[in-house]
């Protein structure tokens, strides 16, 4: 079916409108009831999150980072497709690769794309622990002495100390 | 390598006992955090060394943390089929790590850590699922021994952490927080006075999710919902748990005055309904699965009106554990298609119900045929 409004695109949203005894249906598509203002992130979320990425990633396209070589993450191979398919991304460094398509998503599923809860750094000579990114950014810096500043306030010492030695590493 | 489930403490199923808060609502609070080691890739991409690696940091963690001292571990990779459903229907593990789903086989280097209460599922779509599971409604409790045990390991292996997006998972939308806090509650009130509907609509708008007993994707039975919080990034754990235990409070509420209009307004029916379904389950000689949820569920309701007496939650708790399809299977060593299973099941009802009424209400672990 195409969409009422423009009828080039086909319609997915499928809206009943019933005021008093009037009933009418309207078929449109994704950017045309956008146009009108109508909500469409409830039914949206019933979908899979790769459709909802593919739904969405055709205006975040111009997001991706050029260093992003056509989409692929550079750490596990996985492209957007994958993550299209599957739901899933390949692996941590996919959230670098793809930042500027996950914040869209993030924010469309999460109503937000900051996170605000617990910090964490990872303890100093642990597996893994080599691979941290390099010099941070002032923002993340400034995030870093956020999330120290709540370690120490929580008295949670241990943490706070972690904390430390990431933030002096990475200055 | 065999499955014994009788190395687990409590089997598995502390929560059981029915002994915590709002116990005749809710059956069982369940927390999980879900963290990514860093530098390698999620289980469903990693290959089986990959996997293998990850497991075995992760074990040696748990090891040198003491995190989980009387725990067992299990590698779910190395179980039949039976057996993974088994470890699935007692909450243990999730669909997804016992690769139970339409066409999914196990993931190589799946395992699981637990003492019962606290364990970690290992290379499910994450590297890690952390999970505490608490007898009914204890959300800050459940939540002090899971970020206990998060602490422990994070400080001995390096989670995948993001500054901006927080700990970073398999699929975005467990991102942030990595946490999801479920409780099993029992609404059959609300389901008798046909307001569910309404509640769990409300429930949608207000950020919660609702599931059936076995989770993601399952129907629900018995009366028996899950509700989670839906998001998990740009709120801090404290306010995802406040807001879900605020919902959940008043769910439990909702469903009390349901009860009372039910007994007000149709006090015979009520009774009725819920002797028939103990009728049933003393007498019947052959049950399935989901009708017998249906009939623990009405005996569940009389037991909360104070209408029948003489059966504790615990025996009913016990039952709904103990009749789903791979625990009956493999008590009578049948395989879960044997067509005798229904008459097995109703066996074991009356004998659980007899067993606990000459023993009294309170009994302690498993039945000892499980």
């Amino acid at each position: 079916m195409q969409c009422q409004r423009c009828g080039e695109r086909p319609a997915v949203i499928h809206l009943t409108t019933v005021v008093g005894n009037t009933h009418t249906e309207q078929h449109l598509c994704e950017d045309c009831a956008a146009a009108q203002g109508i909500q469409t992130e409830v039914s949206l979320d019933k979908f899979p999150v790769g459709s909802l990425l593919a739904s969405i990633s055709k205006g975040a396209a111009g997001q991706l980072p050029a260093a992003a070589e056509g989409g692929r993450c550079a750490a596990c191979g996985a492209t957007l497709q994958d993550f299209r398919d599957t739901g899933r991304l390949g692996c941590a460094a996919c959230y670098e690769a793809f930042a500027g398509p996950l914040r869209t998503l993030l924010r469309r599923v999460h109503g937000a794309s900051r996170h605000i809860g617990e910090p964490y750094a990872p303890p100093a000579g642990a597996p893994g622990a080599e691979a941290a990114p390099g010099p941070a950014t002032t923002d993340e810096l400034r995030t870093l002495r956020a999330h120290l500043q709540r370690a120490v306030d929580a008295e949670n010492f241990e943490l706070a100390a972690r904390l430390r030695d990431e933030i002096r590493s990475r200055e | 390598m065999t499955l014994d489930l009788d190395l687990l403490p409590d089997g598995g199923v502390p929560w059981l006992d029915a002994s915590g808060p709002e116990g005749h609502v809710v059956l069982s609070t369940r927390i999980r955090l879900a963290r990514n080691l860093r530098g390698h890739a999620f289980p469903p991409r990693a290959d089986d060394a990959e996997r293998e690696d990850v497991r075995d940091q992760v074990l040696a963690a748990v090891r040198a943390s003491g995190a989980l001292g009387r725990s067992v571990v299990i590698h779910v990779d190395g179980l039949t089929r039976l057996e993974r459903q088994l470890l699935h229907e007692r909450h243990l593990i999730s669909r997804d790590l016992a690769g139970l789903a339409a066409g999914a086989a196990v993931r190589h280097g799946a395992a699981l850590v637990t003492d019962g209460a606290a364990g970690v599922m290992i290379n499910e779509e994450d590297h890690l699922r952390l999970q505490v599971l608490r007898s009914g409604f204890a959300p800050a409790e459940a939540y002090a021994d899971l970020e206990r045990h998060d602490r422990d390991l994070g400080a001995r292996i390096a989670f995948a952490f993001h500054e901006e997006f927080g700990y970073l998972t398999s699929c975005p939308t467990n991102a942030g927080t990595g946490l999801r806090a479920s409780v099993l509650i029992h609404l059959p009130g609300l389901v008798l006075t046909k307001e569910i509907a309404k509640v769990l609509q409300g429930l949608t708008q207000m950020g919660l999710t609702f599931r059936g007993l076995y989770g993601e994707g399952s129907e629900v039975v018995g009366n028996l919902f899950q509700l989670s919080n839906q998001t998990t990034l740009g709120k801090s754990e404290e306010e995802l748990l406040d807001h879900l235990g605020r919902i959940v409070r008043q769910v439990v509420e909702y469903e009390r005055q349901a009860r009372d209009v039910l007994l007000r307004n149709a006090p015979t029916v009520i009774a009725d309904k819920v002797w028939r379904a103990y009728g049933l389950l003393r007498h019947a000689r052959s049950l399935s699965f989901e009708e017998t949820m249906n009939l623990l569920s009405g005996v569940r309701l009389g037991v909360g009106l104070n209408l029948i007496g003489d059966v504790s939650i615990y025996t009913l708790n016990k039952l709904l554990v103990f009749t789903q399809p791979a625990h009956v299977a493999r008590r009578a060593e049948r395989a879960l298609t044997d067509p005798d299973l229904p008459a097995i099941r109703a066996d074991f009802v009356r004998r659980l119900f007899d067993d606990d009424a000459r023993r009294g209400p309170r009994g302690t672990g498993a039945p000892e045929e499980a």
